[in-house]
């Protein structure tokens, strides 16, 4: 379970986060809404320490993630998460099968090279990619094909959590649908706990058993997915219509 | 406008040296702490050692060949005025192997890797991609940073060395081609005259530069903005920084070794 306890940040004078509060029980898939620059991307940094709170508490299982100290605590605790970038964040120096099993070629998973290769290439299988397209480069792929290969890289080491950050922003809708659905059936199949932030309201439907929006720096309505449209929360309301008008300012 | 404003504007720059200086110097602390810790990546390093050193071989060969002719000429013309033209071997043995060997190398490793470096790791945060290394329990400053500044240590000393030899053989081909030296003397001259200590002074030069060139690389890579513009401005502070650093710690470490 992780837990987000009045998590305050800001950037110089910009304070992002001012008092985040939210729970994500253990194997259920929360979705963070909220519009551009509200401190979606922050909020998720903070969980896996990318970006240290100014006050506040993470909790993973009850634990403050900034107890984690040692390099041998930050390598255990890392290798808990899996973490789809939105830009798919692909090491372009690497082939597909190595980015996909970077974490199973070092550190503390260390497998053989044949084992680590076989488990990417079955890993890829699993995105709906060609075992042909293991020894190629990042550069040499779609978009959408880059966004397979991130969440096959997010999934090889089997982790017990994962983060996607906008994983439908750049694609078709098609190819988002596809992937929206790739991404529930790998979360249902791995039991995992999902944490996903986007602004793409066809995402939530499809991936969110509980949808949290945040505005303002604060989460500001939280929820199951199913009362989300009963909701009577305006900003809420103009969020899932996509209205320009309403309490949400239209320029930020 | 405020009378105080340009004393503020000097007050300001002076504020962002030193804490310029600061951050280049944390950097090189956590680099060195990272040094000595497990993990090593081997693989990186050794490709590192290929890209930093193999490939620079063409400029550096280049550089200092056309450099030691150059020499030469200036040498046989500048020594005719007190007639010992002949010196020619000696001072451009001297002239390369202490001076121009090691810091024609150093530049021109900054202005061909430092910014490949920077362009490579600015890059690289732009597109999220040290984040990534992060969760996927990946130290950057080991896995990015510790390979290409060992690389680079090591490399810059053997260029140097081919360098020298190469900048010597410029300055041989023109003095035998052009000024009528006679090639067994020259060379006999010029092994006769150099000194290990001269060699060794160089070489250590070299690995100095090599350590900064790849550590501005990287710095000013971590350092880097958002955007085409960040990492643009990124490569331009490597080579800029490398360069200056490269010609000032010269200025330093030839102090050190040759006054008595």
């Amino acid at each position: 379970m992780i837990e987000l306890r009045d998590v305050h940040k800001a950037f110089g004078s910009n304070k992002v986060l001012q008092g985040v509060d939210l729970k994500i029980d253990k194997g259920t898939s929360m979705v963070i809404i909220g519009g551009s620059g509200t401190g979606k991307s922050v909020t998720l940094k903070c969980v896996l320490g990318l970006v240290t709170p100014d006050s506040g508490q993470v909790l993973l299982e009850g634990q403050d993630v900034a107890s984690n100290r040692s390099n041998a605590e930050r390598d255990a605790f890392l290798a808990r998460f899996g973490m789809l970038f939105q830009g798919g964040a692909l090491f372009d120096s690497l082939t597909v099968w190595q980015n996909v099993a970077f974490r199973l070629l070092r550190g503390s998973l260390k497998k053989p090279k044949e084992e680590a290769r076989a488990i990417a290439v079955e890993k890829l299988r699993r995105v709906g990619l060609k075992p042909e397209t293991a020894d190629m480069f990042p550069a040499e792929l779609s978009g959408g094909m880059q966004k397979r290969v991130g969440l096959a890289r997010a999934i090889a080491a089997e982790p017990e959590i994962i983060f996607f950050d906008e994983p439908t922003t750049g694609l078709d809708p098609i190819m988002a649908g596809v992937i929206n659905e790739l991404i529930r059936e790998i979360v249902v199949e791995m039991g995992a706990t999902a944490m996903t932030i986007t602004h793409d309201m066809s995402s939530v439907r499809a991936i969110a058993d509980n949808v949290a929006m945040l505005h303002g720096g604060v989460i500001h309505w939280t929820g199951p997915v199913s009362e989300m449209d009963d909701a009577s929360d305006p900003y809420l309301r103009q969020f899932i219509n996509g209205s320009a008008e309403g309490p949400i300012e239209a320029v930020r | 406008m405020n009378p105080l404003s340009p004393v503020a504007a000097v007050g300001r720059s002076t504020l962002a040296l030193l804490a310029a200086i600061g951050r280049v110097t944390l950097y090189t602390g956590a680099t060195l702490s990272h040094l000595v810790r497990p993990p090593f990546y081997f693989r990186e390093f050794l490709n590192q050692l290929m890209v930093i050193g193999y490939f620079s071989l063409p400029v550096v060969g280049l550089t200092t060949l056309f450099t030691g002719g150059a020499l030469a000429l200036q040498i046989y013309a500048g020594g005719a005025r007190f007639n010992v033209e002949a010196v020619v071997p000696q001072i451009v043995a001297i002239g390369i192997v202490r001076e121009l060997g090691p810091v024609l190398t150093g530049l021109m490793v900054a202005g061909r890797v430092s910014s490949a470096i920077a362009a490579e790791i600015g890059t690289m945060k732009v597109t999220e991609q040290i984040d990534a290394l992060v969760t996927l329990s990946t130290n950057p400053m080991k896995y990015l940073t510790v390979p290409r500044v060992v690389a680079a240590t090591i490399a810059l000393p053997l260029l140097a060395a081919v360098g020298n030899v190469i900048g010597i053989l410029g300055g041989y081909l023109v003095s035998v081609l052009r000024l009528d030296f006679n090639g067994a003397t020259y060379i006999r001259n010029t092994v006769e005259f150099l000194e290990p200590s001269d060699i060794i002074s160089g070489l250590v030069k070299a690995a100095v530069f090599g350590f900064i060139v790849a550590l501005m690389g990287c710095f000013h890579g971590m350092a880097s903005g958002r955007g085409a513009q960040g990492v643009g401005r990124a490569t331009t502070n490597a080579v800029v920084s490398a360069s200056i650093l490269i010609l000032a710690s010269n200025f330093i470490l030839t102090g050190v070794f040759f006054t008595e």
